[in-house]
C-alpha cells in the first residue's frame, strides 16, 4: 500500500480528503504510482503529467523521505519508506506565485 | 416569468448569477472550482441546463467541467487536446519559429441544436471539438492546415482562439478570430478556411495590411443577419457586410478605439456596444471613466452610456469575452472588470448596476436568458 498526498487543488478535483492509497504491482516508482493514481481518478489524468508524452507537469514536485525524487527518472524505486507505507509520496505545487 | 442566468468566469473560479426577468434582485452563488482561472462558462443553447466550463491553473493545466442543471452542480469530463499530425511551429512574439504547444482552453462555443456537441478555442490557437459532451476531443486541423500557421504570433495574452460564431441559418458556417493571427471562415464546416482580414490595418505588423497577422480582439454578430460582423480589433472597431469578405472601420467619434468587448443589441441589429479602452499599454479606461458607448447605427455614431458606472479614479479593465446581452424584451447588457464588479444594465445601456462589486478579476460573462 503506497500512501500519497495530493495538492489540495487536486484533492477537491478528486473529491478526497487527506492522503490517499493506492497499490501497485511490483518494487513501486513514481510511473507505478502516477499509473495507479489515473487509474483510481481518472480525473487527474492531464493535472500531474502530461496526457501523451508523460513528462512531469513544470509546476508539479514530487518529495519523499525529505528527498526531491522531481527530476529522478520515473522509473527509479521509490524510498523503501514509501514502499512500506511508513511516508508519503507527496505530489506538491511548486511554490510560485507570490 | 423569464429568468436570466449570468455565467461569470474569473481568475479564482466560477460564479452564476440569477435573477428574473425584472433583473433588480440577484442571488450568487460560487466560487464554482475555487482558486482555479475560470476563462469561458457558456450553455447550450439547445439545452440551457447544459453547461460547459473551462477550468485552467499553470500547476495543473487544463481541465473541462460540465453541469447538467444549470451550473448546481459539475463534473469533469475530458481534457486531453493533441493537436493532429505533426504541428508545426508558429512565430514567437520576437518572430523565431515556436513549436505548437497546447496551453489552455480560451473559449467554449455549444452547437446551437445539440447539447453533447461543442467547439473550444485553444492557445495555442487552434479549433477542437467534442461531439460527446466534452468527454473526448479532436482538432479540427483545416484551420491550421491553411498554410499560414507558421506566420501567425502571440498577442499579450498568448496565441489563443477566443471567438467562434457560428452562422445560425447555416451551421457549416463559422467564424473565429485569433489573436494575433485575425479572423477566419470556414463555409464547409470547418474542413477548410480562409482569411477575412481585407481591410484590417495594423502598423505593428511588417506589413499593415497583411493577410494574416491582426489582433482581432473580438467579432460579434446578430443572429437574424450573420453575414454582418462586427470587430474590436486591437485598435480599430470595424464592420463587414459581407461576412468578412471586407472590412471597413467605424470607430467613428469614439474616444479611443482600443479595446476588447463587442455586442450586439438581442432586438436591434444595428445597436453594437463597446468600451473604449486608452491604450493597448495603459488597460484602463481613458480618463478613469468607465463608459460603455453604444452606437445605434451600426458604427460610427457613438453615444457615451455611464449613469451607474464610476466617472472617476476607475482603472479597471474589461476582457474581451467579458460582455454579453440577454434576449428579454427590454435587451438586457452585461460586463466584467478585472476589478472584479459584474455591471448589468436592463434597460440596453441607459443605466447600469453592479450585480457584484468583489469578485476576482473576471475573465468571461455570457448571459442565459430562460423561460
Amino acid at each position: 500500500m503506497i500512501r500519497v498526498v495530493l495538492p489540495a487543488h487536486l484533492r477537491l478535483l478528486a473529491r478526497v480528503e487527506g492522503e490517499v492509497q493506492v497499490e501497485v504491482d511490483g518494487p513501486p516508482t513514481v510511473r507505478t504510482v502516477l499509473d495507479a493514481i489515473e487509474a483510481r481518478y481518472p480525473m487527474l489524468c492531464g493535472t500531474i503529467r502530461d496526457h501523451v508524452t508523460l513528462q512531469r507537469r513544470p509546476f508539479v514536485r514530487f518529495f519523499a523521505c525529505e528527498q526531491d525524487l522531481s527530476h529522478d527518472p520515473p522509473d527509479t524505486p521509490l524510498p523503501d519508506a514509501v514502499a512500506n507505507g511508513t511516508e508519503p509520496l507527496l505530489l506538491v505545487g511548486a511554490i510560485a506565485g507570490g | 416569468m423569464s429568468q436570466v442566468r449570468v455565467l461569470v468566469g474569473t481568475k479564482k473560479g466560477a460564479f452564476v448569477l440569477t435573477a428574473d426577468g425584472k433583473r433588480d434582485k440577484w442571488d450568487v452563488s460560487g466560487p464554482h472550482f475555487g482558486g482555479w482561472e475560470i476563462y469561458h462558462v457558456k450553455g447550450s443553447p439547445a439545452d440551457p441546463n447544459r453547461l460547459y466550463a473551462s477550468q485552467t491553473s499553470g500547476w495543473f493545466g487544463q481541465l473541462l467541467q460540465r453541469s447538467n442543471d444549470g451550473g448546481k452542480t459539475w463534473e469533469p469530463v475530458g481534457n486531453k487536446f493533441v493537436y493532429e499530425g505533426t504541428p508545426g511551429t508558429h512565430q514567437s512574439y520576437d518572430g523565431t519559429p515556436h513549436p505548437w504547444e497546447f496551453k489552455r482552453v480560451w473559449h467554449l462555443e455549444p452547437s446551437l441544436s445539440d447539447p453533447d456537441a461543442v467547439y473550444a478555442g485553444v492557445e495555442d490557437a487552434s479549433l477542437f471539438h467534442s461531439a460527446d459532451g466534452g468527454q473526448s476531443w479532436q482538432e479540427l486541423p483545416g484551420l491550421r492546415a491553411h498554410g499560414s500557421g507558421p506566420q501567425w504570433q502571440p498577442g499579450a495574452g498568448g496565441m489563443c482562439l477566443h471567438t467562434i460564431l457560428i452562422d445560425p441559418g447555416n451551421p457549416a458556417r463559422m467564424f473565429i478570430a485569433i489573436s494575433a493571427a485575425g479572423a477566419f471562415r470556414t463555409d464547409d464546416g470547418a474542413a477548410t478556411w480562409r482569411p477575412i482580414n481585407q481591410g484590417l490595418r495594423s502598423e505593428y505588423i511588417p506589413d499593415p495590411a497583411a493577410e494574416v497577422g491582426h489582433c482581432v480582439h473580438r467579432i460579434a454578430m446578430h443572429r437574424s443577419r450573420p453575414s454582418v460582423l462586427f470587430m474590436q480589433k486591437h485598435w480599430d472597431v470595424m464592420r463587414s457586410d459581407n461576412a468578412g469578405d471586407s472590412w471597413s472601420e467605424v470607430s467613428g467619434n469614439l474616444p479611443t478605439d482600443f479595446g476588447f468587448v463587442i455586442d450586439v443589441h438581442a432586438h436591434e441589429p444595428e445597436t453594437i456596444y463597446v468600451v473604449p479602452i486608452k491604450s493597448d499599454h495603459e488597460h484602463y479606461p481613458p480618463e478613469g471613466k468607465l463608459r460603455v458607448f453604444r452606437s445605434r447605427t451600426g458604427g460610427n455614431e457613438w453615444e457615451p452610456l455611464t449613469r451607474g458606472l464610476p466617472q472617476s479614479d476607475c482603472y479597471v479593465n474589461v476582457l474581451r469575452d467579458a460582455m454579453a446581452v440577454d434576449s428579454l424584451d427590454s435587451c438586457g447588457v452585461y460586463f466584467g472588470t478585472t476589478g472584479g464588479q459584474v455591471y448589468a444594465s436592463a434597460d440596453a445601456g441607459d443605466s447600469w448596476a453592479p450585480i457584484v462589486r468583489d469578485l476576482p478579476a473576471v475573465l468571461s460573462v455570457e448571459v442565459q436568458t430562460l423561460p
